[in-house]
């Protein structure tokens, strides 16, 4: 592809964008404003691990230690604000910043943070394995983190932390009310997506794709793939866990829910359904999903069995997700109705920079 | 009484019995995850699913047919098996010239179908199963219950036996030759994709015989299978998957350090298998036993 084609072609992706922002300005009128927040959070959600999936070709199935994690920690900061670190000198004492409740940007922001500390650690780990093995340990690590919320004090086991106060963002806007906080909602992610929208298509975006295609192609060729791929993860560490605060302030509920490995499962199948690799995919099978959730909920147990068929009929019948196959569709009609065209005038001459 | 690290003798050595049973089963997990892996470079994440299957199959042999606990320590491994080689034969099969990724994304949506289709029927609570070698024998510094010794002793019988098959006999070098190059054992003649389905097939049953020996343990239970799979893949991770012996060597290994973290420090007796992953993958990332790629 040439420079030309791919400016048209982000460009394109860019208009879409827009279109669909344009109509989520006015989808609350249309729908209840916590389904429509749910969707956006999981969307950005899946944006991350797309990011991490579909660019870098490393499968992590331990995004919810993000997503959970950064759930709690602005759950906390927004409920109580005071930190307090136990610490090990040769007995266990407390260290303890008295805090007053954070304002919900800062509560978000610092959950986005602690996410990106995570994901720095877990993945200087996790990327000294590579394919299958890097899915197992980011799980492994997944757990850890599961473990450890579960025991924290903080974190009040399996209560979750509950009644999360709404206060004033930037300490002036009230976002009490849903419909006020559903457009907070669309802004941090939209912000989302441009950023990643952005990194995908920058020089470091295409460096990534170098590695998911061949890594030792891009060691040969000097790139140091490791700290690539670190930040690449820490990157989408970061952006899992803005979703997981904002799910926090929006649900006023942080719990072991959002922690447990069944939640990585879930932002898996939401990105495999809509496309892995795909720039809208993972929005579409967010949506996909969650709107399925709403309305099995009754169903109980079945939610569980239809999720497992998705994903077996997902890897079987369409492995390039909603998205993936609709362009793979527009691209092979494209074709056929340019070899037509060809056919039709055969002494036309060959187009220039025609592959 | 003498204490040993300001530990009393009878706490110490319970865990380390517990730990060792523990140990029974990630090394007869990890084997089968291990055997597969070598064969068809698939994670088999239904592993914790046919686990739960196995202790299923014991529990409705004998409330529905009657059949005791020692018949359904061979028919259970041999039903649950049966049903990996269908499944396969039906959808695995289909993955093989595929990213490996897939394989994992495909197995794990059959563990969330097999989960679910137990928890609809019977419920996320545990259904009972009767010791069938009650009572046990006290040793003076510590009560050992005949059926955990039983459990020990058995799985490490079956892991041997396991590995003798593999790298002693013939059938076992046909394996080990069909892992390193498929397409070379095929031109001899042998039938390489109906040795990968009995393979499959054995790995599976392997996992339903660690059901049924867990089930007089543990209470059976649809999610009994799905927390212990993470904690088999840090295991595996821990060993690397490179050697048949050495999954069985860090199965009983890791099992006993959890059980001696119980006694020195309870807290982190959940979290201790990954934080020796964690450090594992830091030194030595191909694993203990694996050979680096």
């Amino acid at each position: 592809m040439n420079k030309d084609a791919i400016k048209r072609g982000t460009n394109g992706e860019l208009w879409v964008f827009a279109g669909l922002i344009a109509l989520a300005l006015f989808a609350p009128l249309a729908f209840y404003p916590v389904f429509l927040m749910n969707v956006l959070c999981f969307a950005l959600f899946a944006m991350a691990f797309n990011l991490l999936v579909g660019y870098a070709g490393l499968l992590s199935f331990g995004h919810a230690m993000f997503f959970g994690f950064a759930a709690y920690i602005s759950a906390h900061l927004a409920k109580v604000g005071t930190i307090s670190i136990p610490y090990w000198l040769g007995s266990w004492s407390r260290l303890t910043i008295p805090l007053p409740p954070f304002t919900p940007e800062l509560a978000i922001l610092s959950g986005t943070a602690v996410a990106a500390l995570l994901g720095l650690v877990a993945g200087a780990i996790a990327i000294r394995r590579q394919g299958i093995y890097f899915a197992m340990v980011t799980l492994a690590l997944a757990q850890m983190v599961y473990f450890f919320c579960l025991q924290a004090s903080f974190t009040h086991g399996e209560d979750g932390i509950q009644a999360i106060p709404r206060h004033p963002l930037f300490g002036i806007f009230d976002v009490s009310d849903d419909f006020t906080l559903y457009y907070v909602v669309l802004a941090i992610f939209a912000g989302g997506f441009l950023l990643i929208h952005r990194t995908i298509h920058s020089p470091f975006g295409q460096v990534l794709k170098a590695i998911r295609e061949n890594e030792p192609r891009a060691v040969s060729l000097g790139y140091a793939t490791d700290r690539f791929k670190l930040l690449a993860f820490v990157l989408s560490a970061a952006l899992a866990g803005c979703a997981g605060a904002t799910k926090a302030i929006v649900f006023q509920l942080a719990s072991l829910t959002d922690v447990q490995w069944q939640m990585s499962g879930e932002v898996v199948l939401m990105t495999l359904v809509g496309g892995m690799g795909t720039v809208f995919g993972p929005i579409v099978g967010a949506a996909v999903i969650v709107t399925m959730q709403n309305y099995l909920a009754a169903l109980g147990e079945w939610v569980l069995i239809i999720q497992g068929v998705i994903f077996v009929a997902a890897v079987l019948l369409f492995r390039r997700g909603l998205v993936g196959e609709l362009l793979a569709f527009m691209t092979s009609r494209r074709r056929r109705r340019a070899t037509e065209q060809k056919e039709a005038q055969p002494n036309a001459p060959p187009h220039p920079g025609a592959a | 009484m003498f204490e040993l690290l300001g530990v009393p003798p009878q706490a110490l050595l319970g865990q380390l019995l517990l730990g060792l049973i523990n140990g029974a089963f990630y090394a007869l997990l990890s084997l089968g995850l291990a055997v597969i892996f070598g064969l068809m470079n698939v994670i088999n994440f239904t592993h914790g699913a046919q686990y739960m299957m196995g202790a299923f199959a014991a529990w409705m042999l004998l409330n529905y047919a009657g059949v005791p606990y020692w018949p359904a320590l061979v028919l259970a491994p041999l039903i649950v098996g049966a049903t990996g080689i269908v499944l396969e034969r039906l959808l695995i099969s289909r993955l093989y010239h595929l990213d490996h990724l897939y394989g994992l994304l495909l197995t794990f949506g059959l563990a969330l179908i097999i989960e679910g289709l137990f928890r609809q029927q019977f419920g996320a609570s545990g259904l009972p199963y009767d010791n069938p070698i009650p009572g046990g024998q006290n040793l003076g510094f510590m009560f050992l219950p005949w059926y955990r010794g039983w459990v020990v002793v058995f799985s490490f019988v079956v892991c041997m036996i396991t590995w003798y098959v593999i790298e002693k006999t013939k059938l076992g070098s046909y394996l080990r030759a069909a892992t390193e190059r498929p397409d070379l054992v095929q031109a001899f003649g042998i039938n390489v994709p109906r040795m990968i389905t009995l393979t499959y097939g054995a790995g599976v049953a392997l996992a339903a015989l660690a059901g049924v020996l867990a089930a007089p343990i543990y209470t059976v239970n649809p999610t009994m299978g799905a927390n212990l799979i993470i904690v088999v893949f840090a295991v595996v991770v821990i060993g690397g998957m490179g050697s048949i012996m050495g999954s069985i060597v860090t199965g009983f290994g890791v099992g006993v350090v959890e059980g001696l973290t119980k006694v020195f420090y309870p807290e982190a007796s959940n979290t201790v298998i990954f934080v020796i992953m964690a450090i594992v993958l830091m030194v030595r990332p191909q694993g203990l036993f694996g050979t680096p790629r």
